[in-house]
């Protein structure tokens, strides 16, 4: 049982990081209908950065306590300006096209953000420690400090960005142009300034989301973003794209998929497969979704969609 | 009756392909007026409306309103310069509450920003419920604000034109140009929507409509101009229009045809 639950923990944290960017994948496509493939590289370069400006600040002898946050300030900084230039550049001009021609561009433009963090950061690994050492020991389930510090920030960040949709001014700008943008700009919305928000909101969660993936596994590398910007278009799809609330609900219920068939698998087929597997099962998950449930867990649900 | 026109539009040509839509339509109104834009089906009312709202570009002709020329091509630039419009097939945010969707409205009257809103700054919050309260205000004085918490979509026919109305007037428009705002109602409802809008005249806003309804429009409106074909076929005040021989051909067919 001890297992069930440390996996449970485990697959927690990594879910809630899933649904940070998650949401990004599914603001997006609520309001203009497009995956953006590049969000996963958005990660990486959040996580590439605040890694870089760590150890910078770190170097001048500035206490972590401080360094840290700052440079998470820093890496959504550049994020947010990264997100708003690639809607600018690559997809507004794209807005009229075929629905293909923007999601091809997305696929080339996480190459492009790939290849340029090669060059800046190099293709190696990176590594990134945190000096928490202690631990609670929860009647065998072990919880660190990273894991809480993870998951309390997603929750707070979730909860804002909800709020933020459903109370503001800009949120109900955001859900009238995700529903009819026409007649948002003839209300006087400037719809194109809202989808750059939107992108530059999703943007700023992206680049918190990285900080919390080098954190927790305490390796950064270029390639980093593409496999969790998969796992988390998924946790998208899982929970119904274009719903926050399904994004967020996708993204746990993923991490705590893959946690647990990760703990499991070697007992179940007799250590034929290991934890190295455990890929595997974000990819079933999203199979069977789409097989079976493809409008996800609350897709198409009134009031939800941005 | 007023100083100067609130809105000109001059030799207003626009044409899809080989059909002309709109050939040398010019327009102008005052403030403090209802106008009626009557004609038979296709005879480029709602086009007008789109080139008057910045939906079209028109391939001639000029739009100036309040002495400047509009913006084409940029409905929210042309929504803040203070045209509000409806439209003739209900374009509500369906899936928003009533007064969300009035509230949407206040958008571009709005100052915060997304810094504002994370924060939390006490600017946002009192801006925040201000944009509430009127819109509350003008649900109630459009009659529906018992509803004000339903989803938009649950609305009935009437009361969706109602707060399509409502939501236009929260722009804080000059003009509100309204897509046959009566259309599917009954006379009753005719009767008290003609009422809202000399209310709205009244207090200062000028009203653009486009009507089936002969009947109600001549009552309604101060002046009237008509289409027919893209071209403007007469304007006036509705007792010149309705005995212009022009109005009865388009409406009637020829004389001719009429009487054989």
């Amino acid at each position: 049982m001890a297992t069930f639950f440390q996996q449970l923990v485990n697959g927690l944290t990594l879910g809630s990081i899933y649904a940070l960017v998650a949401l990004g994948y599914t603001m997006v496509y609520g309001i203009m209908e497009l995956i953006n493939f590049a969000h996963g590289d958005m990660v990486m370069v959040g996580a590439l950065v605040t890694l870089s400006l760590t150890h910078v600040l770190a170097g001048l002898g500035v206490p972590l306590a401080l360094a840290l946050p700052l440079s998470l300030l820093g890496a959504m900084a550049v994020c947010m300006a990264l997100g708003w230039l690639i809607e600018r550049v690559a997809y507004r001009p794209l807005r009229r096209a075929p629905r293909l021609a923007p999601l091809i561009t997305a696929i080339g433009l996480s190459m492009v953000i790939e290849q340029v963090a090669a060059l800046l950061w190099g293709r190696g690994y990176l590594t990134f420690s945190l000096p928490v050492s202690r631990v609670w020991n929860l009647g065998g389930v072990v919880v660190t400090p990273i894991q809480t510090g993870v998951l309390g920030l997603s929750l707070l960040l979730m909860w804002g960005l909800l709020w933020l949709v459903r109370k503001t001014s800009l949120g109900r700008a955001m859900r009238a142009t995700a529903q009819n943008p026409e007649v948002a700009r003839l209300m006087g919305v400037d719809t194109d300034q809202v989808i750059s928000m939107t992108f530059v909101l999703g943007s700023a969660l992206a680049a918190v989301a990285g900080l919390m993936v080098v954190a927790y596994y305490g390796i950064g590398n270029y390639t980093m973003g593409f496999m969790l910007g998969l796992k988390a278009f998924t946790a998208a799809v899982l929970g119904g794209i274009g719903s926050l609330a399904g994004a967020m609900w996708g993204g746990l219920l993923l991490g705590v998929v893959e946690a647990l068939g990760a703990g499991y698998i070697g007992d179940v087929t007799g250590g034929l497969f290991g934890s190295n597997y455990k890929d595997v099962f974000a990819f079933l998950v999203l199979i069977g979704v789409l097989i079976f449930h493809p409008q996800g867990l609350l897709g198409g649900r009134a009031g939800e969609k941005v | 009756m007023d100083e100067y026109p609130l809105l000109v539009a001059e030799r207003i040509g626009k044409h899809f392909g080989g059909l002309r839509a709109l050939q040398g339509v010019s327009l102008s109104l005052g403030e403090k007026t209802i106008t009626g834009l009557i004609g038979p089906n296709g005879a480029g009312k709602t086009t007008f409306f789109n080139v008057l709202t910045g939906i079209y570009k028109p391939d001639e002709g000029t739009v100036h309103f309040a002495g400047a020329p509009l913006p084409s091509g940029k409905p929210h630039r042309v929504a803040e310069r203070g045209i509000a419009r409806t439209f003739q097939n209900i374009r509500l945010f369906s899936q928003m509450t009533v007064l969300e969707n009035v509230m949407v409205g206040r958008h571009l009257r709005t100052r915060a920003g997304l810094l504002g809103a994370l924060f939390k700054t006490a600017g946002t919050l009192r801006e925040e419920q201000a944009i509430r309260d009127r819109a509350f205000q003008l649900l109630e004085f459009v009659g529906i604000a018992a509803h004000a918490t339903r989803v938009a979509a649950t609305l009935s026919y009437g009361d969706q034109r109602r707060l399509e109305i409502a939501r236009a007037l929260a722009t804080d428009p000059r003009l509100l140009a309204l897509d046959e705002p009566a259309a599917g109602m009954n006379a009753m409802e005719r009767k008290r929507l003609g009422g809202l809008l000399e209310q709205i005249r009244n207090m200062g806003t000028a009203v653009l409509l486009i009507e089936h309804d002969v009947r109600w429009v001549m009552g309604l409106c101060d002046r009237i101009t008509v289409l027919d074909h893209g071209e403007r076929i007469a304007e006036g005040t509705p007792r010149e229009v309705q005995t212009d021989l022009r109005v009865i051909e388009a409406y009637l067919g020829t004389s001719r045809s009429v009487t054989a």
